[in-house]
């Protein structure tokens, strides 16, 4: 497998013979029940988190999610480890079909993929010391030959994520929030695997912090050759580590393309939107800029518009919006879109 | 576009923070959060104050309103809003300042309203309370107020709890509230922080043309230098309790002469970058405030550092027109740049 040193192109898409995708999903849906009555309970309607989604990652690719909250991009993440099981839909991981998959065959296959939380202060058992939390996916896989060799693989963890092998005696409230993002990382890590859903991985953390975990990132995916699914809010982080980047918008993919022409060529209206949105740190192009400013809240996914789900707020949705579903169309190489007026 | 504020030029400062010290009683002793922070807000102008998680920013924000909370202590300095020190303002005197001349709008949007009471019942209480308003009148100017704040069918929803609104919605409240007696000064800490970027914008532009047309001056206290950069007539760079740069947002971006402000201003990823390069980064960490090190607190991190910044704890000097630095390498700082950029 040739390894993303640069970051440019998709990894898999130029090279050599046909590479096969890491991960493959088919019109994924996760459709949430809500319930009411007390004795009788029985679903009143339902949450469309994620509605329809269909991806493709290949080897040693960084694939970006971007959305808003509520939009089901965690949702979506998870739901490709299957820690959420999918209403309707596959996921095919390495060739095969883990949908179909029972818990105990799941288990097995999960030391494949891993997972780095948002919450640096809440993804870390405060009673546990780093250390037992960094080996336990060590342990729970049958990975360690020894005592020994637990405390070495441990060691080597902390060593590759820049923490000191010292620190597995300590516990989580002695860390500071990016020390404690990379024991998260390194748990991940643990059990060697192929494929990590990063999910808001440095939105808590300083800038001056965060850019040193992107910095980690981008050199562990280079060294241990992993795949990535970056999910997050702020697009310009996510501009910086992605080779693609997809967008949602109240569980539908609205727009997927290489974070070139994501950024300098943007074609969907809500992604237009959220790229205006985000104010620069440059007060002469700030003063010039133009800016469209969405009118209105996101709409409940609940019970979300009907036709196209952004037409509520889109500035340039005609009648037409609200009764057509718009499916994603190609509008260049590696760039798609879901908007009938474009 | 135009400035969004009033900028310097119009009069003398209306708040002016002079050699403030906030400090926390701990059981190693006092721990001075805010350590010596002097700075002024213009009429009409937009001030940012940035700095990380730490840096003494919110409250430096809680000084100016008296908010600190025991075991914290303001321990010395004077806030001077209209020549009165608020730092010696009787209670009484304090709660007509409070809400009627500074408001302030709070982080979180979910906690900042109390559930247990209509929107009503919340917005209307300062107007009866500073502005001596009958029930009927304070009621309409409050549903005049939530729809300039763009909250749709404001005269059913005033009667609405908390809950059934969303964050942006909550947030465009508070701003109601904090705008409700036309306060002189706007305080807002991180107060689109927890809000999505579509809605972020939203809330910034109506925030920044509230107080253009009443003429109110605005403290935009955030991690964002985007925010900073779009919205503030000047900023204050804060690192370890302490101001460390301060000056027009033009001077600042274009011309940082802080190792800190340049650190910053490198570590954050731009959409429109031409080229992506490897991140750079500030390394090490944050002090703790309990543990700071001698001279200059940010040399430890710093790559300009010598053996005076060890030993000699640089003041905010006057550097050009309206541009303070606390550094003694600011020069090597400039002249590097010069060369990157």
């Amino acid at each position: 497998m040739t390894s993303a040193s640069t970051q440019e192109g998709i990894p898999g898409s130029t090279t050599g013979p046909e590479v096969k995708p890491l991960l493959e999903a088919h019109d994924i849906k996760v459709h949430f029940p809500i319930m009411s009555g007390i004795v009788f309970s029985r679903a009143v309607g339902y949450v469309k988190a994620v509605d329809g989604v269909d991806l493709t990652i290949m080897p040693g690719e960084t694939l970006g999610l971007v959305g808003e909250s509520g939009s089901g991009k965690t949702t979506l993440g998870r739901t490709l480890l299957r820690l959420i099981e999918p209403t309707s839909g596959q996921v095919i991981f390495d060739g095969e079909d883990i949908t179909e998959l029972n818990n105990q065959e799941m288990r097995r296959r999960r030391r494949h993929m891993g997972m780095v939380f948002q919450d640096p202060f809440g993804s870390l058992n405060p009673r546990m010391k780093v250390g037992t939390t960094i080996g336990d996916p060590l342990v729970i896989h049958n990975l360690v030959e020894s005592k020994e060799d637990y405390q070495q693989q441990i060691g080597d963890l902390l060593d590759i994520v820049g923490l000191s092998r010292n620190m597995a005696d300590r516990y989580p409230h002695e860390f500071s929030g990016g020390q404690r993002q990379r024991v998260g990382v390194a748990r991940a890590l643990a059990a060697k695997p192929k494929f990590l859903v990063l999910d808001e991985p440095v939105s808590a953390l300083d800038v001056s912090i965060q850019a040193q975990l992107i910095n980690l990132l981008e050199d562990l995916q280079r060294e241990l050759d992993l795949t990535y699914l970056f999910i997050a809010h702020d697009l310009s982080v996510v501009r910086h580590i992605s080779h693609r980047v997809a967008v949602m918008y109240l569980g539908k993919l609205v727009e997927i393309a290489t974070y070139r022409d994501l950024y300098t060529s943007p074609k969907h209206p809500y992604t237009q939107a959220l790229l205006s949105a985000i104010p620069l740190p440059d007060p002469k192009l700030e003063r010039t800029r133009d800016r469209i400013v969405l009118g209105g809240d996101l709409p409940s996914p609940r019970n979300p518009p009907s036709g196209c789900v952004f037409n509520t707020r889109c500035p340039i949705a005609t009648k037409e919006c609200s009764e057509v579903v718009p499916e994603l169309k190609t509008m260049g190489p590696d760039h798609e879109a879901a908007c009938i007026k474009i | 576009m135009e400035r969004l504020g009033l900028g310097s030029s119009r009069s003398g400062p209306l708040l002016e923070v002079k050699n403030l010290v906030t400090q926390f009683a701990t059981e190693t002793g006092p721990v001075r959060v805010v350590d010596d922070v002097s700075f002024h807000i213009n009429e009409g102008e937009i001030l940012g104050l940035v700095g990380e998680s730490g840096c003494g920013k919110s409250i430096t924000a809680l000084s100016i309103m008296r908010l600190i909370p025991s075991p914290g202590e303001i321990a010395d300095g004077e806030v001077l809003f209209g020549g009165r020190d608020i730092l010696q303002l009787t209670d009484a005197e304090l709660r007509s300042v409070r809400g009627r001349e500074i408001a302030m709008i709070f982080q979180e949007p979910m906690t900042s309203l109390n559930p247990v009471l209509t929107i009503a019942r919340q917005l209307t209480e300062p107007l009866r309370l500073h502005m001596n308003m009958t029930k009927q009148a304070a009621r309409s100017k409050a549903i005049e107020l939530l729809e300039m704040v763009g909250i749709p069918d404001a005269g059913e929803r005033i009667d609405d709890y908390p809950h059934r609104m969303s964050g942006g919605q909550r947030q465009r409240v508070m701003i109601a509230i904090a705008m409700s007696c036309n306060p002189k000064l706007l305080i807002a800490d991180e107060a689109t922080t927890a809000l999505d970027v579509t809605i972020q914008a939203q809330i910034l532009e109506m925030m920044a043309k509230l107080t253009r047309d009443i003429g109110t001056s605005l403290l935009i206290i955030t991690h964002n230098l985007g925010v900073v950069a779009r919205f503030a007539d000047r900023v204050n760079v804060m690192y370890s309790g302490r101001i460390r740069e301060s000056g027009t947002v033009d001077e600042i971006f274009d011309n940082p002469r802080h190792p800190y402000t340049v650190g910053l201003l490198d570590s954050i990823p731009r959409f429109d970058d031409e080229e992506r390069e490897r991140m750079r980064t500030i390394e090490g960490e944050i002090p703790d405030p309990a543990n700071r090190p001698s001279g200059c607190t940010f040399r430890t991190r710093c790559r300009w550092a010598t053996d005076e910044c060890e030993r000699l704890e640089p003041q905010l000097a006057l550097l050009d027109e309206a541009h303070y630095v606390a550094c003694w390498e600011s020069d090597s700082v400039s002249r590097e740049r010069a060369v990157i950029v």
